[in-house]
């Protein structure tokens, strides 16, 4: 099953290394990875999406805690929590599927944010359904390229 | 005043209690080794940089303090890394300091330069680049305290040239606190109170210890446990020395070179209570039959330890000597309501009925030394009480089994990496913590090449060392793996030349003597252990003798392969 955690770190040299090390030194999937700091300057925050049975996420939750520059990890798969992921698509466009195109960016409230004379790029934001509905509907048109931000993810204040 | 940071570093060392440090200099740490000599610090030279964090490590497990040893930056930080690897697997607190090239030139492939921060990142609890003097001191507090503490281990700190050389105020931080390393160490009382109720009801339960128990000075706790709630005890081969080897209760070392008794009583036992162990795949064996029909209560300060390799049913977080002084404290009235034991008579009186049954033995021969009879002599000779370091293989399990360890810190062994040319440096380190102590490398004729050149450091520093060579001639527990499993297909494992390990001692200025007849064994080997100074002891013994028990890897513990 797909789990995302969130990941408090020291924001310092090296514990990137120490996370993404982890994880292909005890065979553990990293799915997506990002990371951004936070208005603390010395604390970083990473979102891991990644895949496995309870035990391994079990594993994968302590061994992250015991690495000495993280803070604190929270799984929030089992949380009400918000997700989002950006997604920038550059599509072929020519005058017979431009319009769909444009309906689809419509409907899924995506902008539109690059033109050329035969392409399309559009940034598509959502979770993780809506992303994969996105990419499965403008494949048909034909995608030169993707570049995907991996998930960020926050906990909801309410939880009931 | 203002101190440099090589200054910084060694008046670090003294406040965190450092004694002795071993190390080799080189460009990189000329300027630390240039305050040495000011420093009331011992230093011991060493002649290759992996005797140096083996003799660390040794150090540290013969004393239960921290070891500490110093190295240049490149080749000379890179020849630690096995050692560094053996600590963190067997979570020896070791602190190693290295030498690295000025700051302005990291990064540009400079000579002796290597990144031993990256390298090091997955063998290590945690390390540092010092960058700037004015946190020397800081990070030095940390590394000691984070070596220390929870489930310990080796910290790294690489010290730039330059950040040795700056000046700065030396401030001593008072107190260590990290905002992201706070270890659990208090067991939970609704867990002890659970565990204490699962011991009360059960008939058939077994301790199985690990090395936490030592390495937490828990071992008196456990003693008083097994012994007043008549429980019997198995060890791994971190474990050995956590309880006496001479009690009744003892039923030796589980696993793969196991005793009978033991792996047949996780077998049959109804609760296991896993202490400072960590269910390693030589001890279970093929994981789904381990201890099939018990519950498993599983001590480990270590949260990771647990649910890693088997499910257990109730996990612990704690510091094992906590865990069990409240074990005890939470089962001493128990004592006056309930006769444990008439209650565990009939368990304890089958698992003996098993010791009798397949006990550790060996077929004793007239004509050629036997290597169990060796470390059986060794052990009558120092009465057990010898501090004894093993390289890896056939000789360190045939000590594991016939040398009966009644203390702990008195058997270090690498158990986790399992590397050759540990014990000799490891010897070195433990011969300096205990002066008092006649300390005992049993060795084979592979391993002991290893690290031979630190002969040199022993007779250099007078240590009473002795080694004792088990020489069959062949890598010997990968040749028995090549008769049972490979068709006795030797390949690779005889050791055709060999040096003359009698003039090897003599060349490096200790005593040599060599063994060949099963007659002359007690005298010679006695007058060896008499010997003043250094003294290897090249014993000649029967070339194919195998460990046993053993159970092949992967298989269940019960189908042993026996005598």
């Amino acid at each position: 099953m797909r789990h995302i955690l969130s990941v408090t770190v020291e924001n310092e040299p090296g514990v990137l290394s120490r996370v993404a090390g982890l994880f292909s030194g005890r065979g553990f999937n990293i799915e997506s990875l990002n990371v951004g700091p936070t208005l603390d300057p010395g604390v970083s925050v990473m979102t891991i999406t990644t895949e496995g049975d309870e035990q391994i996420i079990e594993q994968i939750v302590k061994q992250l805690r015991k690495l000495i520059t993280v803070i604190k990890v929270v799984d929030l798969t089992d949380l009400k929590s918000v997700l989002r992921e950006m997604v920038l698509l550059k599509v072929n466009a020519n005058d017979a599927n431009r319009a769909e195109i444009l309906r689809t960016v419509d409907i899924f409230r995506c902008k539109v944010v690059d033109v050329s004379i035969d392409e399309l790029t559009i940034e598509a934001t959502g979770n993780y359904e809506k992303i994969s509905a996105i990419v499965g509907l403008l494949t048909r048109f034909g995608v030169k390229e993707v570049s995907r931000s991996g998930m960020v993810a926050m906990k909801r204040s309410i939880q009931n | 005043m203002e101190l440099s940071g090589a200054q910084i570093l060694l008046e670090c060392l003294k406040r965190e209690g450092v004694e002795v440090i071993f190390g080799f200099p080189g460009g990189a740490v000329i300027d630390i080794y240039n305050e040495l000599p000011n420093s009331s610090l011992k230093h011991v030279l060493v002649r290759h940089e992996q005797g140096a964090i083996h003799a660390a490590d040794g150090f540290a497990r013969a004393s239960g303090k921290v070891g500490c040893c110093l190295v240049t930056s490149g080749p000379g930080a890179t020849n630690t890394v096995t050692g560094i690897a053996t600590a963190y697997m067997d979570s020896i607190p070791v602190v190693i300091l290295t030498g690295q090239v000025p700051t302005p030139l990291i990064g540009n492939d400079a000579f002796q330069e290597v990144d031993i921060v990256g390298i090091t990142r997955p063998c290590t609890k945690h390390n540092y680049l010092v960058k700037d003097v004015s946190q020397l001191a800081h990070v030095i507090r940390q590394a000691f305290y984070l070596a220390r503490t929870g489930r310990p281990g080796p910290v790294l700190v690489d010290l730039p040239k330059d950040v040795m050389q700056k000046k700065t105020k030396f401030v001593w931080p008072d107190d260590v606190k990290m905002r992201s390393y706070n270890p659990n160490i208090k067991p939970h009382a609704g867990q002890i109170k659970k565990v204490a109720q699962l011991i009360r009801d059960a008939e058939r339960p077994i301790i199985y210890a690990g090395g936490g128990v030592i390495t937490s000075k828990g071992h008196e706790a456990l003693t008083w446990l097994a012994q007043n709630l008549h429980i019997p005890v198995t060890a791994t081969l971190m474990g050995l020395g956590c309880f006496p080897g001479k009690d009744k209760l003892w039923l030796g070392m589980l696993g793969m070179h196991g005793t009978y008794a033991a792996n047949m009583a996780i077998n049959n036992a109804d609760l296991v209570l896993a202490v400072g162990a960590r269910f390693d795949d030589r001890v279970t064996g093929k994981v789904s039959t381990f201890a099939p029909l018990a519950t498993l209560v599983h001590v480990d300060i270590d949260p990771t330890s647990i649910q890693k390799n088997v499910s257990v049913h109730v996990p612990l977080v704690a510091d094992c000597r906590l865990a069990l002084e409240a074990l005890k404290e939470e089962l001493t009235p128990s004592l006056a309501e309930y006769d444990f034991e008439t209650g565990h008579l009939p368990w304890v009186s089958k698992v003996r009925a098993w010791a009798k049954e397949h006990p550790l033995t060996y077929k004793p021969s007239e004509t050629t030394i036997k290597p169990q009879s060796v470390v059986e002599t060794l052990h009558e000779l120092t009465k057990g009480e010898a501090v004894i370091c093993t390289e890896v293989g056939q000789h360190q399990m045939w000590a594991a089994q016939f040398y009966t360890f009644n203390e702990p810190n008195c058997f270090l062994s690498s158990g986790g990496l399992g590397t050759m040319g540990y014990g000799f440096p490891a010897a070195i380190g433990a011969q300096f913590a205990r002066p008092d102590k006649l300390v005992i490398d049993i060795a084979g004729d592979g391993s002991i090449q290893m690290n031979i050149q630190e002969l040199a450091t022993s007779v250099c520093n007078n240590l009473g060392v002795k080694i004792v060579i088990l020489n069959n001639g062949y890598l010997g527990m990968v040749r028995q793996w090549q008769e049972l499993f490979y068709n006795k297909n030797y390949s690779s494992t005889c050791m055709d030349a060999q040096p003359d390990f009698v003039k090897l001692a003599e060349a490096y200025g200790a005593t040599g003597f060599r063994i060949t007849a099963p007659g002359d064994l007690t005298r010679v080997l006695k007058q060896a252990l008499e010997t003043p100074g250094t003294v290897i002891v090249d014993v000649r013994v029967e070339r194919e003798e195998n460990v046993y028990p053993m159970v092949p890897a992967g298989a269940s513990l019960t189908d042993m392969l026996l005598v």
